[in-house]
C-alpha cells in the first residue's frame, strides 16, 4: 500500500493500480463513460480526467497510475470545466429527443449532464444523421444516439470475440458499424446483447416486442401464455430499486397473471426436461462411441458462435433444444392438446434474460409447421417496463405459484441462469441413469464461481467424466482452440454465452455489474441449498410429461419435438 | 589477405573515386527525379536527355538521383565531365535540353540557367561559374542528413559506400556495447526530430533497459503534415542512410527486426527501400549475424494507408498490427511496451538519418552544432509564398529570417511578409515580430509554435489567417481518429466557428449570427479543454493553429466577425462587388455570367450589382475585360 493526497485528503492505493480504482474504493466518484472493470483503460471518453500535480494536461484517472505522494484534484474548477464542455460537445451532436428514448431516466449521458450543470445548448451545428439498424432479430442500433465510448466494440471484441462491430470512418464521421457497414443480421453478431447492456445510452436496444405482447393480451381469440426464465426471478427486483439478489419467483408469477396471462410456466420446468434429453443423450453418446466431447445447446448466441466461427463442432453440440424451444413445443403440442386449445389460438410468449432468445425463436428449425413455437420473447427489462405500464405494484402482490403442467421445478433446473448450473444438473442426472443412485453430495463447488473456465472430473460409476464450464465467448475460444490443437480429455462441456451465465444475460437490467452478478448467482445458489427437489429428474412434472406425451427421453416423439440440428453459418466478416 | 595487400588497397582506393565520380571516363549527366522533380517534368527531361544522346551518338552515363533540395528549380539537371566539375543547371524542361547539352559539350555553360558548379579538389573548376556552395540557397546550410541527397544514385548502394556509408555501423557493432551507443546518443543531444523532441538517447535506455528477448525498432516515416516532405525525400535520394541509421539504432535497443512504417502515398520512397533493403542483405548489411559480429536484424517495410493519427506513436503501433490505428494511454510507453506488446522504440526518418554521421564522427562534434537545448541541424520543407522552396538543413538556432529570406529569396511579387506556419496543423505560425528568434524546441514554444516534423509554410500580406485557421481545422477534424470526445466533436465545433466567421451574411440565421459574435469565446474556451484533456499528440495540438492566429491576428478575427470583412480578400463571402460606372461601358457579359442574377443594367450603359442578390462568387471581376468591378 502507499499513499496518495486527493482533494488535500490522504488515502490509501496499491501499488501500481491506476488511480481511478484508488479513487473508487475511497468513495470519491469520478465519472466515466468509457470505463469498464478488468479491461486495459480505452481513455477514450475523458470524463474522469483530475488535476495531477506536475502534470502539464488533465489525466484520465483511468489510465493514470499511482505514484506514493502524489497529489490529485478531482474537483477543481478546471476538471470540471473540462467534463461539463465533454459533455456539451456530446450533446451538440446528441438527438434532442430524450424523452422518446429507451434509456429515458436510465441514460448515463442524461444523468453526467443533470449532475454537471448544463443548462444551455453550448455548442450548436451540424448533428450526425445515421439510419437506425434494426435488421436483426435481436438488437437495434441507433448510430446517431452513440456517443463512442466504445464498451459495445470492446465487449464485443475482448469478452466475446466476435467482433461484430468496430469503430468505421474517422473524424467527427466516426462511428460504430458492422463489417461493409450492411446490417446487422448478416454480420457475425450472435446477439448476446452485452453491448447492450454496457451501451451508456440508447444507441444500443433490444428488438421490443412489448406492442406484440399487448396486442396478443387484448385479442380476446388469443389464448396468451408465458414462461420465465430461472434467472429472471432473481433479476426483476433490481428494476424496481430492490438489491441484487432478491428472489422474487412468487411475486413476478401473480404480475404475470395481473399483466393476463392465462398460464403463468416456468421455464425451470423445461431446463429439468432439458437435462432429461440431455443427460440420456451424454450417456448415450459415452455408450455408444458419439462425438465427444459434447457440448450444451441452451444458449443460443453460443450457438450461432459455433456455426459461424467454429462449424466443425457442430456434432459436438448437444441435439437438444434450449429449455425455452422444448416448452415452446411442448405448449405448442401436449399442452394445446391437453387443454383442447387450437395451437393456432396459442400466444406463446417468454421472458428471458436474453437478447439472443428472440433471435432462437425465429430460427426456421424452430419453426413447427411454419408457426414458431415461441410467439414473442421479453427481455427481463421489457417485462419491468410493462409491469411499470400496467401499474402494477410489486411490493403489493401476493406471491403465487406456476401452473400446471409446466409449473415445477427442480433446483437444478433453477440453477440453469448461472454459469456451471446446466453441468452440474446434468451431472447428477447422468449419475443417477448411469448408476440408479442420486448423488450423495450433489453440490458440485468446482463449477461454482466467477472464473471464464471452470474444470472438473467426475467419477461417475466406471467412468471418470471430464467436465468444463465456460461462459463468456472470448473463454469458449480458448478451450476450442485447445480441442483443435488435439485436447481430449473432456467429456461434456456447458458453453453460456454471457460471462457468468444468463445472469449476466443481455437482456438483464441496465447498470448490472459484477457484484450485482455475484448476489443473483448467490441467490440461485441458496434456492438450491434450500429447497428439498434437487433433481431433475425427481420433477413429478416432467415425469408425469414423459408418462402420459413423451414415453422417454429420446423417444421418437422427443427427437422430433424436443431436439433440432444446426449448420454451417455464413456472415459477413 | 588480398585486402591488406597494397595493390588491392589501391584498386579499391581507385574505385571508390569512380563510385565518388572524382574520375569519369565519360561524361555524366544527372537528372534529379525525385517526386518534386517528376512532378516538374523531370521524367520528360530524362527521357530527352536519352534521346539526345542516341541522336547525337554521345558516350554518356546517365544518373538518376534524388532531390537537392531546391524544388522550385526543378527540373534540375547536373552534368559533370572527365577532368571538370559537376555543374547543376535549373529548370531544364525537356525542350532546353538539347540546347544545353550542346552548349556544355561545346565548353559553354549558359549562365542564364546555371546554378552553380560543385567545389571539388579533384576537378578543374569551370571558370566564371559560380559554386553551388556560394549560392544563397545552400551557402548558409548545414547539410548533415541530406548531403548525399540529389548527389548519389540513390539505388546504388555501392555510391553510398563509396561515401563512407555503413563505415560507422560496422565499426559501432564492432568497437561498441548497445549501452555505449545510447550513451553516446544521449551525450550527442539529439532529440526527435519527428515533432516531440524528446532526447533519443534517453528513449532508447528506456527500451534497453526493458528485459525481454524481442524488442523492435520502428522507424516512422507517416509524414503526414501538409506541407512537409522531408522524410519523403532522404528515403528516396539516400535510403541508406536510413538504413544504417536504424541499423545502429536497432544494436542499440538490442532489436532484432525493425519495421518502417511509410505512406502508401510515396511509391518511389517505398520502391527505394525496397530495393535498398535487399541490396543491403546481399552486402551481409542486414541479416544475420551482420559482419560475424552475432548482431542479426531484419528490416520490414508496412505500409500506411495515409491516416494522419498513424503518425502518432500508439496509433502507429496498432497501424502494424492490423488494427485500426487509433491511440491508447500512455503509460505504459512503447519502450516498455509497445508492438506486439514488446519493448519498442519509435523514431523519425530524419532522427535516424543523422546517426551514421553521428556515430562516425562522436558526439562532441554533433554537439558542438546547435543551441543550448537543441542539436545538430534540422530539416525544413520550405514552401508557400517564397521565392526558392524546397528543402533546407539548417543549424538549429539559425534565425527564422535567414531562412526565409536569404535561402528563401523572400516573398515573391514584392508583397510583404505576414507570418509563417510551423510544424504542420500542430504547430503555430510565427509573425513578423519574432522572424529573428533562434529556431530551437523551446523557442519555437515560447513563441507559441513547435517544431514539428519542419513543415514550414511561409505566407504573404494576401493570406487571411482565419482562413489558414480554418483550413488547419477542417485538417484535423477531418483526421482525428475519432476516439476521444474532446478532439472528435471538439475539433468540429472550432471548424464551425470558424466556418461561421467566414460566412456572408447573406446566408446567416439570426441564431448563427449571435454565435457568430460569441465565435471568438467559444472557440477559446474550447482549445482549451481539447489541448487539456485529449487523448493523444495530435488532439493536446489541434487547437494550435487556431490559438496562434488569435494570439497574433486577433484583429483579423475581429474585422472578420464584428466589421464583416476580410482584410486579405480571402474570404469571398465576405467581399463586397460594386461596378465602377466610370469604366463600364455596359457590355452585359458580367450581367450574362452572374449565377446568381445579382447584375442588372442595360446594354451599352453601366451595370450595377444588387448588394442582397450578390452571393460574392467573383465571376464579375473575372469575366470584366475592362476591370471594372471593384472588390472590397
Amino acid at each position: 500500500m502507499i499513499t496518495i493526497e486527493v482533494n488535500n485528503r490522504r488515502i490509501e492505493a496499491k501499488r501500481g493500480e491506476m488511480l481511478l480504482s484508488a479513487l473508487r474504493r475511497a468513495g470519491i466518484t469520478v465519472p466515466t463513460l468509457c470505463h469498464m472493470e478488468h479491461l486495459f483503460p480505452s481513455g477514450a471518453c475523458r470524463m474522469c480526467v483530475v488535476e495531477v500535480e506536475g502534470q502539464r494536461n488533465l489525466v484520465p484517472s483511468c489510465a493514470f497510475p499511482v505514484v506514493e505522494g502524489m497529489k490529485v484534484q478531482t474537483h477543481s474548477p478546471r476538471a470540471v470545466r473540462a467534463r461539463k464542455t465533454i459533455i456539451e460537445l456530446l450533446l451538440a451532436s446528441h438527438p434532442d429527443d430524450c424523452l422518446y428514448c429507451v434509456r429515458n431516466g436510465n441514460c448515463q449521458l442524461q444523468t453526467l449532464a443533470g449532475e454537471l450543470g448544463v443548462r444551455e445548448r453550448s455548442y450548436t451545428g451540424e448533428k450526425n444523421n445515421y439510419k437506425i439498424d434494426t435488421s436483426s432479430a435481436s438488437i437495434v442500433r441507433d448510430p446517431a444516439k452513440c456517443i463512442l465510448c466504445g464498451r459495445c466494440v470492446r465487449v464485443c471484441e475482448e469478452v466475446q470475440g466476435v467482433s461484430a462491430i468496430d469503430f468505421i470512418n474517422r473524424g467527427s464521421r466516426a462511428r460504430v458499424g458492422t463489417a461493409f457497414d450492411q446490417g446487422l443480421n448478416v454480420s457475425s453478431c450472435v446477439n448476446c446483447g452485452q453491448c447492450v447492456l454496457v451501451c451508456p445510452t440508447g444507441a444500443l436496444r433490444e428488438q421490443s416486442h412489448i406492442k406484440k405482447v399487448l396486442d396478443a393480451l387484448a385479442d380476446p381469440n388469443r389464448y396468451v401464455v408465458v414462461q420465465h426464465a430461472p434467472s429472471v426471478s432473481v433479476t426483476l427486483a433490481e428494476e424496481f430499486g430492490m438489491k441484487p439478489g432478491v428472489d422474487i419467483c412468487g411475486v413476478m408469477t401473480s404480475a404475470l397473471r395481473a399483466l393476463g396471462f392465462r398460464r403463468v410456466f416456468d421455464t425451470a420446468f423445461s431446463a429439468d426436461l432439458t437435462i432429461m434429453e440431455e443427460a440420456s443423450e451424454l450417456a448415450a453418446r459415452i455408450a455408444h462411441g458419439g462425438i465427444l466431447p459434447m457440448m450444451t445447446s441452451c444458449s443460443p448466441g453460443w450457438i450461432k458462435f459455433v456455426e459461424e466461427f467454429y462449424p466443425d463442432f457442430i456434432g459436438n453440440l448437444s441435439t437438444c433444444k434450449s429449455p425455452q424451444q422444448m416448452l415452446g413445443a411442448v405448449i405448442k403440442s401436449y399442452f394445446a392438446e391437453r387443454e383442447k386449445i387450437d395451437p393456432a389460438r396459442l400466444f406463446s410468449v417468454s421472458i428471458m434474460p436474453c437478447t439472443a432468445k428472440k433471435f432462437e425463436a425465429e430460427r426456421p428449425e424452430m419453426l413447427a409447421h411454419g408457426e414458431p413455437d415461441i410467439d414473442a420473447v421479453l427481455t427481463t427489462r421489457e417485462l419491468a417496463q410493462m409491469i411499470r405500464m400496467k401499474g402494477l405494484d410489486l411490493h403489493a402482490l401476493p406471491p403465487d405459484t406456476a401452473d400446471t403442467p409446466f409449473g415445477r421445478r427442480s433446483t437444478a433446473g433453477k440453477l440453469f441462469g448461472a454459469s456451471g448450473g446446466v453441468m452440474e444438473a446434468a451431472l447428477r442426472t447422468a449419475y443417477y441413469l448411469l448408476t440408479g443412485k442420486d448423488m450423495e453430495n450433489p453440490k458440485i463447488q468446482a463449477l461454482r464461481g466467477f472464473q471464464g473456465i471452470k474444470e472438473t472430473r467426475i467419477r461417475i460409476g466406471e467412468l471418470d467424466i471430464g467436465a468444463a464450464v465456460v461462459s463468456g465467448l472470448g473463454n469458449a475460444r480458448k478451450l476450442l482452440d485447445a480441442i483443435r490443437a488435439g485436447r481430449n480429455d473432456l467429456h461434456f462441456i456447458e458453453v453460456m454465452t454471457c460471462p457468468g451465465g444468463c445472469i449476466a444475460g443481455g437482456g438483464q437490467p441496465y447498470g448490472t455489474d459484477l457484484d450485482a452478478v455475484r448476489e443473483r448467482m448467490q441467490a440461485l445458489h441458496r434456492i438450491d441449498r434450500d429447497e428439498p427437489v434437487r433433481f431433475s429428474h425427481r420433477n413429478e412434472d416432467v415425469e408425469r410429461l414423459y408418462a402420459d406425451f413423451l414415453g422417454k427421453p429420446l423417444s421418437e416423439k422427443s427427437h422430433h419435438l424436443l431436439h433440432t440440428r444446426y449448420a454451417p453459418r455464413e456472415v459477413v466478416v | 589477405m588480398c585486402h591488406d595487400s597494397d595493390a588491392c588497397r589501391r584498386r579499391i582506393a581507385t574505385r571508390a573515386a569512380v563510385l565518388r565520380r572524382e574520375r569519369l571516363d565519360r561524361p555524366v549527366v544527372f537528372v534529379g527525379t525525385g517526386t518534386c522533380g517528376l512532378g516538374a517534368g523531370a521524367g520528360k527531361t530524362l527521357a530527352a536527355v536519352k534521346r539526345y544522346l542516341v541522336d547525337r551518338q554521345r558516350e554518356a552515363d546517365v544518373v538518376e538521383v534524388g532531390c537537392i533540395g531546391l524544388c522550385s528549380a526543378e527540373p534540375m539537371l547536373d552534368v559533370q565531365l572527365p577532368g571538370r566539375t559537376r555543374v547543376s543547371f535549373q529548370g531544364v524542361t525537356e525542350d532546353k535540353v538539347a540546347g544545353l547539352l550542346d552548349a556544355v559539350f561545346a565548353g559553354d555553360i549558359p549562365a542564364d540557367s546555371v546554378i552553380g558548379q560543385f567545389r571539388t579538389a579533384a576537378a578543374q573548376p569551370w571558370p566564371g561559374v559560380p559554386y553551388v556552395d556560394e549560392h544563397p540557397f545552400f551557402a548558409p546550410q548545414t547539410r548533415w542528413v541530406l548531403a548525399n541527397c540529389g548527389m548519389i544514385d540513390a539505388d546504388q548502394i555501392d555510391e553510398y559506400l563509396a561515401r563512407g556509408g555503413y563505415r560507422a555501423f560496422a565499426d559501432t557493432i564492432r568497437t561498441k556495447t548497445p549501452a555505449e551507443v545510447c550513451d553516446m546518443v544521449e551525450a550527442s543531444g539529439l532529440r526527435g526530430r519527428g515533432g516531440g523532441g524528446f532526447p533519443t538517447g534517453t528513449k532508447w535506455k528506456y527500451a534497453l533497459n526493458t528485459p525481454g528477448e524481442q524488442k523492435y525498432l520502428i522507424c516512422n516515416a507517416d509524414e503526414g503534415d501538409p506541407g512537409a516532405f522531408m522524410d519523403r525525400a532522404v528515403i528516396e535520394g539516400d535510403p541508406h542512410r536510413l538504413l544504417e541509421g536504424m541499423a545502429i539504432a536497432a544494436y542499440a535497443i538490442g532489436a532484432s527486426k525493425a519495421y518502417v512504417y511509410i505512406r502508401a502515398e510515396y511509391p518511389l520512397a517505398v520502391r527505394r527501400l525496397v530495393r535498398a533493403i535487399a541490396d543491403a542483405k546481399a552486402y551481409g548489411l542486414l541479416g544475420d549475424n551482420i559482419l560475424d559480429s552475432g548482431f542479426d536484424l531484419d528490416i520490414v517495410i508496412k505500409q500506411g494507408a495515409g491516416a494522419f493519427v498513424c503518425g502518432e506513436e500508439t496509433a502507429l503501433i496498432h497501424s502494424i498490427e492490423g488494427k485500426r490505428g487509433m491511440p491508447r494511454p500512455r503509460p505504459p510507453f512503447p519502450a516498455v511496451q509497445g508492438l506486439f506488446g514488446k519493448p519498442t522504440v519509435i523514431n523519425n526518418v530524419e532522427t535516424l538519418a543523422n546517426l551514421p554521421e553521428l556515430a562516425a564522427r562522436g558526439h562532441e562534434w554533433f554537439r558542438a552544432v546547435g543551441t543550448k537545448t537543441s542539436k545538430g541541424t534540422k530539416v525544413f520543407a520550405l514552401s508557400g509564398k517564397v521565392a526558392r522552396t524546397g528543402l533546407v538543413e539548417v543549424a538549429m538556432g539559425t534565425r527564422m529570417r535567414q531562412i526565409i529570406f536569404e535561402i528563401g529569396g523572400g516573398i515573391p511579387n514584392g508583397k510583404a511578409y505576414k507570418a509563417a506556419q510551423i510544424g504542420g496543423p500542430s504547430g503555430g505560425c510565427i509573425p513578423a515580430q519574432h522572424l529573428d528568434i533562434e529556431i530551437d524546441y523551446e523557442s519555437l514554444k515560447t513563441v507559441g509554435a513547435m517544431m514539428g516534423s519542419g513543415g514550414l509554410v511561409v505566407m504573404d500580406e494576401d493570406t487571411c489567417m482565419v482562413d489558414v485557421a480554418k483550413f488547419f481545422m477542417d485538417f484535423i477534424q477531418r483526421e482525428s481518429c475519432g476516439k476521444c470526445i474532446p478532439c472528435r466533436e471538439g475539433t468540429r465545433r472550432m471548424l464551425e466557428i470558424l466556418q461561421r466567421i467566414t460566412r456572408g451574411r447573406r446566408n446567416e440565421t439570426g441564431q448563427e449570427a449571435l454565435e457568430r459574435f460569441k465565435g471568438v469565446m467559444y472557440l477559446n474556451r474550447l482549445a482549451e479543454v481539447i489541448k487539456d484533456t485529449s487523448l493523444c499528440g495530435l488532439g493536446q495540438t489541434a487547437p494550435n493553429p487556431v490559438l496562434s492566429t488569435l494570439r497574433y491576428f486577433r484583429d483579423e478575427y475581429e474585422a472578420h466577425i464584428f466589421e464583416r470583412r476580410c482584410p486579405a480578400g480571402v474570404c469571398t463571402e465576405l467581399l463586397t462587388y460594386r461596378i465602377d460606372a466610370a469604366k463600364c461601358k455596359g457590355c452585359t457579359l458580367c450581367a450574362k455570367k452572374c449565377p446568381a442574377e445579382a447584375i442588372m443594367g442595360t446594354p451599352r450603359s453601366p451595370h450595377y450589382i444588387i448588394p442582397d442578390k450578390c452571393i460574392g462568387c467573383g465571376t464579375c471581376v473575372d469575366v470584366c475585360r475592362l476591370h471594372a468591378v471593384v472588390v472590397e
